[in-house]
């Protein structure tokens, strides 16, 4: 199959498109797939190759991730770039391929950008202080059946970043809330709840991600689908850690 | 407390639930105006001796300072969103909206719509500047003065649409923000009520029903 | 013709005097400690961050240590054991069904096929307990019961329950744990974190391992990092077959690096080749992606009985299809090991007809919901990448590379042989002998990183602080100079053949003649063609742009030009090791029934090579079984 492919090209402070048609695709490649066959023939033709980032290729590291034609990887739901394979798109299609766009995730070459803030959110709070070697008995502590369901459901967030990609604010409230939801619905996160909350968040802010405005596009970007829910969550969360006294 | 209150607002968790909390009272406010509106129904005497009534029991300068409040902040802390937003985003050359609804997406452009058509409002019918007939407490005749004209009830339809539209995002995205979340139909359903009830009276008087 | 020299055998492997259950205590007793307030003034490099590397950064920050943590990848979270889904064994015998840690260390040594060191695995055994407590704690969402309780599944070679899971993404959920924990130590300032970052070699002062020389991976700056000890946690090196379930970024160049300034390499043929991958669907194929081992829990194997059968699998009736795992192996049926399993298949079908993997009794007995409840996720996987309903047509699978059991020689103390160069996780050799049980990797990387190292390495740091380092220094220099000198290389060849044309070239090799069943000609032709390939490499390959950029060419230029050195020491390994066992199987060493041939009489051994340069040295670690009796694997 054909595809004409318009990528964003940068190496300095500013980059544009350049379309590189491509005909001899297989529907059964993923997107990815057909990035290492223009970069083999770049690389061939003595050009620079196209760099985007991507590892386990199963959508599970969160390394890959793109917006193809405006929507953060792709047009498949639920699925990341390395996943989406080439059958969803009709021959002839000309897809246009940026970075993922966001003050804080400022590009670094071509479709490669830097999601360092990811873990400095996370480094603000987004863990549960236990040491090795500090644990008590794994069942000490029984977990209802759907508390663990849904902090597994937010805990399946894959950092990509297709959240804040998405958002009309530039804001990471998603991949905040998701992490926050994950630890404060178990026992084992309610100690660090509250604070938690507030210094995630206050990283979130100190980052200049935008705030949250109930736009509702991260979710359906979001290749993990975590509910809008976790972010009422984590308002909940922030607005008791600033107005009980229970965790100052 | 007062400076967990400022280290609150100054998150944009904060922002947001001052908005949320603002955008509340602002409803609630619109939903008592919208039935208060009703009154035309029962004729001019009982319009005229509702707005009599509202000022006898001296709650209307109370009611004014509270909201001009509501919308000082409501429209400061979504400024500074806004702003904010406008710096952490990214430009893309291809950009297609995903979900995000008709009315998620225009709650900027149609607040300031609100907020352009509320300063109409009052001249027209507070003021009364900007009214036909114009007299003071003669509150039926003024309004039935207004919805003779095409012009008038245009502008009071779209104002009302477009307060349908943010009052159908506000009050999911209220919920949301404050924690509880309900489901979207509510807030289109409550959204249908006051847009209904509001336009209930220009469309009265301007088919003759109310005269 | 010689292809390798043995020289002497290693003496000491540092294991305590003692009996099997007290000898990590005895070693953690004897280990000289560092006093908390000194321990600020000793320093550690941790290579890799995956669920040893980001394990262990973690733990030693906690303990006081100042530590620097490295990976390739953008942020630590994306290290490959975030792909591993089944789960992880613990022998906590919640479910009452006889486990025991005796049973889990038996089961191991077993399930490795007697090639693996006693003690480490029983350690492993013992440490198991701990490491779902810890786990648990930290907040992994591991799947519970309605009860509250903690749920478990059974895998391959084994009889009891004892994988503890969440869902399909145990190996994301249990790294995310540990990348939590070492955030909140870069957040402390006890780690400092350098992601986008290569190591491209070790640097050895004095004998001992005292940095390493790094590429940044943005600016292209080649530089040197110094510390008491370095930690390689770098993972496995099954990417030099081109295609396999590794990310696309592993790669062997951190402990190939380290083997060539000294660190022995141990047992490197033994590569584990996972039965159930989805199939490959073209020449474009950038890798495999692998479907948990605990589909065989409810999922049957078959292929049709007529090797002609060319109909699509639902029209092949039940009388004509052959369940031949759970006809060969009816105790453990669907359920054997892994390299049993790839095998069985591999001779009954010879890659040539499908192998089915079928739910349609799973779906009869327990409904398509249960079946969803369980598998949904790798079932929507296998839907995105081939575009048919598992639901309802069976699966077809293909077998794939999916670890490797060999890598750095390590003691007792998981330290190399180099002083101060401790290796963890999927880099060392040490748990697994020739063959992995399934859901056992995650957890010995996370023995290694939270209990093992952080125990033993104080023993170590006693003698630290070491005099410090400049890169003025002659042998630091040299390192330096010669990681620049090999990137300028490659980037001035400027030949016309691409990267991964060479990488696709050497993987078909290597799966052909060092895959699933190595004989001594194909062997032989291997050590031929990789010399020749490898100077061809060296002579066309293309790298575009420069060394000071983002320059994803050179990244790989610089791992397959190791892969290609690798390559050649595995072929020694298998054409030397004239025997049969896990998952490195002699076509001449086999049973009249096709099963693997052991020979303890002459290769109850590990193989641990040297570097020369030219022919490789063999050191024997002799391997001595006091606790489980090498017998026969039996899994009828």
């Amino acid at each position: 199959m054909k595809l004409t492919l318009r990528i964003w090209r940068q190496s300095g402070a500013t980059g544009r498109l350049v379309e590189y048609p491509l005909d001899d695709l297989s529907p059964d490649m993923s997107f990815l797939e057909a990035l290492d066959v223009l970069n083999e023939r770049l690389v061939l033709a003595g050009e620079e190759p196209v760099a985007f980032d991507h590892d386990c290729r199963e959508g599970i590291c969160g390394m890959c991730g793109v917006m193809i034609n405006g929507v953060a990887h792709g047009p498949q739901k639920a699925t990341t770039a390395c996943q989406l394979h080439l059958r969803h798109f009709e021959d002839g299609d000309v897809l246009t391929v940026e970075p993922w766009r966001a003050e804080p995730f400022p590009v670094v070459r071509d479709l490669v950008v830097d999601r360092s803030a990811f873990d400095r959110i996370v480094a603000a709070g987004g863990y549960i202080s236990v040491p090795a070697g500090s644990a008590p008995d794994a069942h000490a502590t029984p977990v209802p059946k759907p508390d663990a369901d849904t902090a597994f459901e937010a805990a399946a967030c894959i950092g990509c970043g297709a959240c804040v990609a998405a958002c009309p604010n530039g804001s990471a409230m998603l991949f905040t809330a998701a992490k926050a939801t994950h630890l404060g619905v178990l026992p084992q996160g309610q100690p660090e709840r509250y604070s938690r909350a507030r210094d995630m968040v206050a990283e979130h802010d100190a980052l200049g991600f935008g705030g949250c405005t109930n736009a509702g596009e991260c979710t359906p970007a979001c290749p993990k689908g975590i509910p809008l829910i976790t972010i009422a969550r984590l308002n909940a969360d922030l607005l008791r850690a600033h107005t009980s006294r229970s965790d100052r | 407390m007062v400076v967990d209150t400022i280290r609150l607002y100054r998150s944009t968790i904060g922002k947001k639930a001052v908005m949320a909390v603002t955008g509340a009272a602002l409803f609630l406010y619109v939903v008592a105006h919208m039935i208060g509106n009703l009154a035309v129904f029962a004729g001019p005497d009982a319009l005229d001796a509702y707005g009599r009534w509202l000022r006898d029991i001296g709650v209307v300068w109370p009611v004014r300072v509270g909201l001009l409040a509501a919308v000082v902040l409501h429209f400061v802390a979504a400024y500074q969103l806004t702003a904010r937003a406008r710096r952490a985003r990214g430009r893309y050359r291809h950009r297609r909206v995903v979900q995000g609804s008709y009315a998620a997406r225009t709650m900027r452009w149609g607040g300031v719509i609100i907020a352009l058509f509320v300063v109409y409002h009052l001249l027209d019918l507070t003021v009364g500047v900007l009214n036909p007939n114009g007299v003071p407490g003669a509150i039926h005749a003024n309004v039935v003065a207004d919805f003779q004209h095409w012009y008038v009830v245009l502008a009071y339809t779209v104002a009302v649409l477009a307060l349908g539209f943010h009052i159908r995002h506000g009050v999911w995205s209220a919920t949301q923000t404050l924690g509880v979340t309900t489901s979207r139909v509510v807030g289109l359903g409550v959204a249908v009520v006051v847009c209904a009830g509001f336009l209930s009276v220009p469309f009265a008087v301007f088919t003759g029903l109310v005269s | 013709m010689p292809f390798y020299t043995e020289g002497s055998p290693i003496a000491d492997q540092r294991v305590p005097v003692g009996p099997i259950e007290s000898r990590w205590d005895l070693r953690r007793f004897s280990a000289r400690l560092v006093n908390p307030a000194n321990r600020r003034h000793r320093s550690v490099i941790v290579v890799g961050t995956g669920l040893a590397g980001g394990a262990a950064a973690a733990t030693l920050g906690e303990l006081g240590y100042r530590v620097k943590s490295f990976c390739y990848q953008d942020s630590p979270r994306r290290a490959h054991s975030i792909a591993a889904q089944g789960g992880i064994n613990a022998a906590k015998n919640y479910r009452n069904d006889g486990d025991s840690v005796h049973r889990l260390f038996y089961d191991t040594v077993k399930g490795g096929d007697f090639r693996s060191r006693e003690s480490n695995v029983h350690r492993l055994a013992q440490i198991s307990v701990e490491i779902i407590d810890q786990c648990v704690a930290q907040g992994v969402p591991f799947a519970r019961e309605y009860g509250g309780l903690l749920d478990t599944r059974s895998f391959g070679g084994a009889q009891v329950s004892r994988t503890f899971y969440a869902r399909g993404q145990t190996g994301q959920q249990l790294l995310l744990g540990a990348y939590q924990a070492l955030e909140r130590q870069v957040d402390a300032g006890r780690v400092e974190m350098h992601p986008r970052t290569e190591m491209l070699d070790l640097i050895v002062v004095d004998g001992r391992a005292r940095g390493i020389v790094v590429r940044d991976l943005v600016s292209g700056a080649v530089s040197t990092h110094f510390a008491d000890a370095v930690v390689l946690a770098t993972g496995g090196y099954g990417n030099v077959f081109h295609l396999s379930t590794n990310a696309k970024g592993c790669n062997t160049t951190a402990i190939w690096r380290a083997h060539r300034r000294g660190a022995l390499f141990a047992n490197p043929c033994f590569t584990q080749i996972h039965p159930t991958c989805i199939p490959i669907s073209g020449d474009h194929q950038s890798k495999l992606t692998l479907m948990s081992e605990s589909l065989r829990n409810d999922g049957r194997v078959w292929v049709p009985a007529n090797p002609r059968d060319s109909r699509p699998p639902n029209d092949i009736p039940e009388a004509e299809r052959d369940y031949f795992l759970e006809r060969m192996y009816p105790s453990f049926g669907n359920l054997v090991p892994r390299d049993i399993a790839s095998r069985a298949a591999k001779n009954i079908s010879d890659e040539k007809r499908g192998v089915y993997l079928d739910f349609a009794d799973a779906v009869e007995r327990l409904g398509a919901l249960a079946v969803e409840q369980r598998y949904g996720n790798l079932f929507e996987m296998y839907q995105r990448i081939t575009g048919e309903d598992p639901y309802r047509v069976p699966m077809r699978i293909y077998p794939a590379v999916h670890y490797t059991m060999g890598g750095l020689w390590v003691d007792y103390d998981l330290r190399s042989n180099i002083p101060g160069l401790y290796v963890i996780g999927e880099a060392n050799f040490s748990d697994h002998g020739a063959n992995r049980l399934g859901a056992s990797a995650l957890m010995q990387g996370l023995a290694d990183g939270y209990f093992v190292l952080p125990g033993v390495i104080g023993d170590y740091l006693a003698d630290a602080p070491f005099e410090p380092l400049s890169e003025d220094h002659p042998a630091v220099a040299d390192t330096m100079s010669e990681v620049r000198g090999r990137v300028k290389t490659l980037l001035a060849v400027d030949g016309d053949r691409t990267v991964e044309s060479f990488h696709r070239e050497l993987g078909r090799l290597m799966w052909d003649e060092c895959g699933m069943e190595r004989g001594e000609a194909g062997l032989r032709k291997a050590l031929e063609r990789i010399p020749e390939l490898r100077e061809e490499f060296w002579q066309r390959v293309k790298v575009p742009g420069t060394g000071a950029q983002l320059n994803q060419e050179l990244e790989k230029a610089g791992r397959v030009a190791d892969f290609f050195e690798l390559a050649e020491l595995m072929c020694v390994d298998a054409l030397h090791r004239e025997e049969s066992c896990g998952g490195h199987f002699r076509a001449e060493s086999q049973t009249p029934d096709g099963e693997a041939l052991r020979d303890d009489a002459r290769f109850c051994y590990v193989a641990a090579w040297e570097f020369t340069g030219a022919e490789p040295v063999l050191h024997k670690e002799e391997l001595v079984f006091e606790h489980v009796k090498p017998s026969t694997r039996s899994y009828a």
